[in-house]
C-alpha cells in the first residue's frame, strides 16, 4: 500500500543522508521524496512516499523516529489529508495538435508557462493520480520531457505537525 | 581560552573519561599534543585501530561506562569501522573521535581523507562533524549522552585538523546538561501494558522468561533474579544476556537459540507465555520465525520500539527501560491477589527437569570423555574450575565462543564479553585488554581459536606496554572450526579454505617474542595442571596453546532451514 510519511527534522548537514540511508540500508523503497526548510529555518519538512504493508510501515516509522535528527513524523495516509505534486512538462504542440494540447491543459487546470513554435511547457499541480492521468491524456508520443516534484502533503482540519 | 585540541581533551576529562584507546596520525596530531600536555585522561596506544575500538568496547561492556576511541583520518578511521559495527550490533555505548583533513581540503581527495561520517553512517547511533571550535564542548556532551542513553550505541565525532590547531583559542565551557528536542529516549513503560503483562504472566501454565543483552546493559540483573525467584519460573538467556541470571542457578535453563541447550529451546517451544526482556528475537535465537513457539503469548519489554514486533509479533509490547519495567512488574506481582498456578508450574518444572536429564549439557557429559584427545568443552570446564567461575571472559568468534557460552557458567552480569551480533573474529584479545584496564587486579581470560587470534594478535604488544596480564586460551584445532563444522554438515566434508596446511606459527615462541609466557598443552592429563600454572602467573600475559580435537562439533544445533525452536541436532548421530 502506498503511504505518505511526513517528517519534521533538524535542518542540519547529514540529516537527509541519514533518512535516505536508512531506506537503502533496510531495504525499504522510496517512491518520491521532497525536502525543504520550514518557516523555522532550523527545521526541514520532508515528505516521502513509500510502498509497504502495515508491518513494514510500522518498522519504517519506528526507525525514522530513532534517527536523532528526526523531531516528529506522521503517516499522512492514516487520516484525512491533502496531497499535491507539481509537474513541469514539455509537450509537442504543432499543427492541429496545438489546440488539442491547449484544451487538455484547460481540462486539467494546468497552465502553459512557456511556448515556442513547436512546443508548450506546461505546469500542472494536483494529486499524483491527476498528473498520471494528464500524462495519459497527452500521450507518450507528444511528451518530450517530464519533471515531477514528488509528493507534498498536509493533514486536513485542525491536525498539524509542528514542534 | 583553549585551542580546539585542548578543548576536546578537556571535554573528555569533564565528561569523566579515564581512558582513550587510540592510534595517532597526521590529522589527529594536534589532539595528541593536547593529550601529551595533561595527565587526567590516559591514552592507551593499541597496534591497530580495530584493536582500539574493541578495547574500548570491552571496557564498556565490563564497566557499563562509555568507551572512548581516538583515531586519525583515512585509514585510521576505516580501520575503526569493524569495531564500531561490532559495538553497534550489540548496543554498546562508545564515542569514536576521528581526525579529519583540514576543512578547506574536505572533498578534494586530500591525503588520508575519507568521508568518516558517511562511511560510518549505517553503523552508528549518531555522528557529528565539527564545523567550529565553539561547538566542541557541546558536541562532546551530546555524543556521550546519546551513546549512553536509550538503546546505547556508538557515536562518531569527526574533527577537521584546522579546528584543533593550537594557534586559535576560544572560550571553553562544558555544559552541565544537554537537551535535544529530537531525542527523548523512553524511560518508563506504559502502566496499563505492564498490568496486562503481569496478568498474563500470573495466569501462565508453561511460562518462560527469555532475556537478552538489554538486562545486562540496563543493569537490571538483580531485578531479573528477584522476578524469576519470586515467580519460580524458568529462565533462559541469549548469548548476549548470559550472566544476567546466575548460570549456576537452578531456575536457569542455559542459553537458548542455535546452540542453546535442549531444555531451553524445548521449553521455549512448548511455553504458553514468554516474557522477553531486553532481547530482540534474533534469527540465531528464533530459528524459523513462522514456527517460533506456536502456542506462546509474547510479552516483549525493550527500550527500543523498533525491536518490538520486528521479527516476532508481540502480544503485549512494552517500550521502556528494562530496569523500570521490571521494578513496576515486581511491585504489581507483590500486590496482586493472584498467584502463579502452583500446580501447573510444578508440572512444568517436572517436565523441564525430565528434559534436562535427557539431554541437558550440565546433567552429564555430552561429549566423549574417554577420548585421548583434548575436548574443547573440557578445556572450558577446566577454566571454570580453575578460575572458580569468577573471571571476566572474552571470546572471539566460532566454536570456542559457543563452547564458552555453553560451559562457562556466568553467575554475574558483565563477565561474559563477546561479539554476539556482528560476530567479529579478532574481538577477544583487545576486548580483554579493555577489561583489564578497567579492573587491573581481575582475572581476565580471552578464549580464542588459532583462527580468530591471528586477526588481532598484534595487540599482544599492547599488553606488554601497559602490563595487561590477560590470559589467552587458544583452543587450537588447526582449522576454522565452525566453518569446518558447517562444511562437514552441509558440504560433505569439502573443507574449502578452512585448513592452514601446516602454516600456523609456533604460538609459544610468538608469545615469548612479545615478552610473554607461552604454554603448549598436547596431552589431556596435563590440561588442569598447565591451566593452574597459567592462572598462577598473575602478573604475566600467558598464551595457552591447547591442541584440541579437530573433529568436535558444537551441539545442540538448531535444524535449519525450516526448523522450529525444538528441532535440534544433539550430536553427530542424534536429533530431536
Amino acid at each position: 500500500m502506498r503511504r505518505i510519511i511526513s517528517v519534521l527534522m533538524e535542518n542540519a548537514p547529514g540529516a537527509l543522508s541519514r533518512v535516505v540511508g536508512l531506506f537503502s540500508q533496510r531495504g525499504y523503497n522510496i517512491e518520491s521524496l521532497t525536502v525543504a526548510p520550514t518557516e523555522d529555518p532550523t527545521l526541514s519538512r520532508l515528505t516521502l512516499t513509500t510502498l509497504g504493508d502495515d508491518h513494514k510501515i510500522e518498522q519504517i516509522t519506528k526507525h525514522l523516529n530513532k534517527l536523532i535528527d528526526v523531531v516528529k513524523l506522521v503517516d499522512l495516509t492514516e487520516g484525512a489529508h491533502i496531497e499535491r505534486e507539481l509537474m513541469l512538462i514539455k509537450v509537442k504542440a504543432s499543427g492541429a495538435q496545438r489546440a488539442e494540447v491547449k484544451r487538455c491543459v484547460d481540462i486539467f487546470r494546468g497552465q502553459i508557462i512557456d511556448v515556442t513554435s513547436s512546443l508548450y511547457t506546461i505546469q500542472i499541480t494536483g494529486a499524483s493520480e491527476k498528473l498520471d492521468a494528464f500524462l495519459l491524456a497527452v500521450g507518450d508520443a507528444a511528451i518530450i520531457e517530464v519533471v515531477r516534484s514528488g509528493v507534498s502533503g498536509i493533514s486536513r482540519g485542525e491536525k498539524v505537525l509542528s514542534l | 581560552m583553549l585551542s580546539g585540541g585542548d578543548m576536546l581533551i578537556r571535554a573528555l576529562k569533564d565528561e569523566g573519561v579515564e581512558y582513550i584507546f587510540g592510534y595517532p596520525g597526521g590529522a589527529a596530531l594536534h589532539i595528541y599534543d593536547a593529550i601529551f600536555r595533561q595527565n587526567d585522561v590516559k591514552h592507551i596506544l593499541v597496534r591497530h585501530e580495530q584493536g582500539a575500538t574493541h578495547a574500548a568496547d570491552g571496557y564498556s561492556r565490563a564497566t557499563g561506562r562509555v568507551g572512548t576511541v581516538l583515531v586519525t583520518s583515512g585509514p585510521g578511521a576505516t580501520n575503526a569501522i569493524t569495531g564500531i559495527a561490532t559495538a553497534y550490533m550489540d548496543s554498546i555505548p562508545m564515542v569514536v573521535i576521528s581526525g579529519q583533513v583540514q576543512s578547506h581540503l574536505i572533498g578534494e581527495d586530500a591525503f588520508q581523507e575519507t568521508d568518516m561520517v558517511g562511511i560510518s553512517r549505517p553503523i552508528v547511533k549518531h555522528s557529528f562533524m565539527i564545523k567550529h571550535q565553539s561547538e566542541i564542548a557541546e558536541t562532546v556532551k551530546k555524543a556521550y549522552y546519546i551513546a549512553a542513553t536509550g538503546r546505547p550505541g556508538p557515536v562518531v565525532i569527526d574533527v577537521p585538523k584546522d579546528l584543533t590547531h593550537p594557534a586559535f583559542t576560544f572560550p571553553y565551557e562544558y555544559p552541565d546538561k544537554i537537551k535535544l528536542r529530537s531525542y527523548t529516549p523512553a524511560t518508563r513503560g506504559h502502566a496499563g501494558q505492564i498490568k496486562k503483562a503481569v496478568q498474563l504472566l500470573l495466569g501462565a501454565k508453561r511460562p518462560m522468561i527469555y532475556t537478552g543483552g538489554g538486562v545486562v546493559q540496563g543493569n537490571a540483573s538483580e531485578l531479573l533474579v528477584q522476578l524469576v525467584d519470586t515467580l519460580d519460573y524458568p529462565v533462559t538467556n541469549t548469548l548476549m544476556g548470559l550472566g544476567a541470571y546466575p548460570g549456576t542457578g537452578k531456575r536457569f535453563l542455559g542459553m537458548l537459540g542455535m546452540h542453546g541447550t535442549f531444555e531451553a529451546n524445548t521449553a521455549m517451544h512448548h511455553s504458553d507465555v514468554i516474557l522477553a526482556v531486553g532481547a530482540r528475537f534474533d534469527d540465531r535465537v528464533t530459528n524459523t520465525v513462522s514456527k517460533f513457539c506456536p502456542n506462546a503469548k509474547i510479552i516483549h519489554v525493550d527500550i527500543d520500539p523498533a525491536s518490538i514486533s520486528k521479527t516476532v509479533t508481540a502480544d503485549v509490547p512494552i517500550v521502556g527501560s528494562v530496569e523500570s519495567v521490571l521494578t513496576d512488574m515486581l511491585a504489581l506481582i507483590k500486590d496482586s491477589s493472584e498467584k502463579p498456578d502452583s500446580e501447573a508450574i510444578t508440572a512444568w518444572w517436572k517436565q523441564i527437569n525430565e528434559w534436562r536429564e535427557r539431554h541437558g549439557l550440565q546433567h552429564k557429559a555430552r561429549f566423549d570423555t574417554t577420548s585421548d584427545k583434548i575436548k574443547p568443552q573440557e578445556v572450558i570446564q577446566a577454566i571454570w574450575d580453575v578460575t572458580k567461575g569468577d573471571a571476566y571472559v572474552t571470546s572471539d568468534v566460532g566454536q570456542h565462543q559457543m563452547f564458552t557460552a555453553q560451559y562457562y557458567l556466568f553467575d554475574k552480569p558483565r563477565r561474559w564479553i563477546n561479539s554476539g551480533g556482528l560476530g567479529t573474529m579478532g574481538f577477544g584479545l583487545p576486548a580483554a585488554m579493555g577489561v583489564q584496564m578497567a579492573y587491573r587486579d581481575a582475572t581476565v581470560v580471552c578464549v580464542t581459536g588459532e583462527g580468530s587470534i591471528q586477526m588481532c594478535i598484534q595487540e599482544l604488544s599492547c599488553c606488554t606496554q601497559y602490563h595487561l596480564p590477560v590470559k589467552v586460551i587458544c583452543l587450537n584445532n588447526q582449522a576454522l572450526g565452525m566453518v569446518r563444522q558447517w562444511q562437514d554438515m552441509q558440504y560433505a566434508g569439502r573443507y574449502a579454505e578452512s585448513l592452514y596446511e601446516d602454516s600456523l606459527p609456533d604460538f609459544v615462541k610468538l608469545a615469548e617474542a612479545y615478552g610473554h609466557v607461552g604454554i603448549r598443552v598436547t596431552k589431556k592429563e596435563e590440561l588442569r595442571a598447565k591451566l593452574e600454572e597459567c592462572f598462577a602467573l598473575k602478573d604475566r600475559v600467558v598464551f595457552m596453546d591447547i591442541m584440541v580435537d579437530q573433529s568436535e562439533h558444537v551441539y545442540p544445533m538448531h535444524v535449519a532451514p525450516n526448523g522450529s525452536m525444538r528441532d535440534m541436532l544433539l550430536s553427530k548421530t542424534e536429533r530431536t
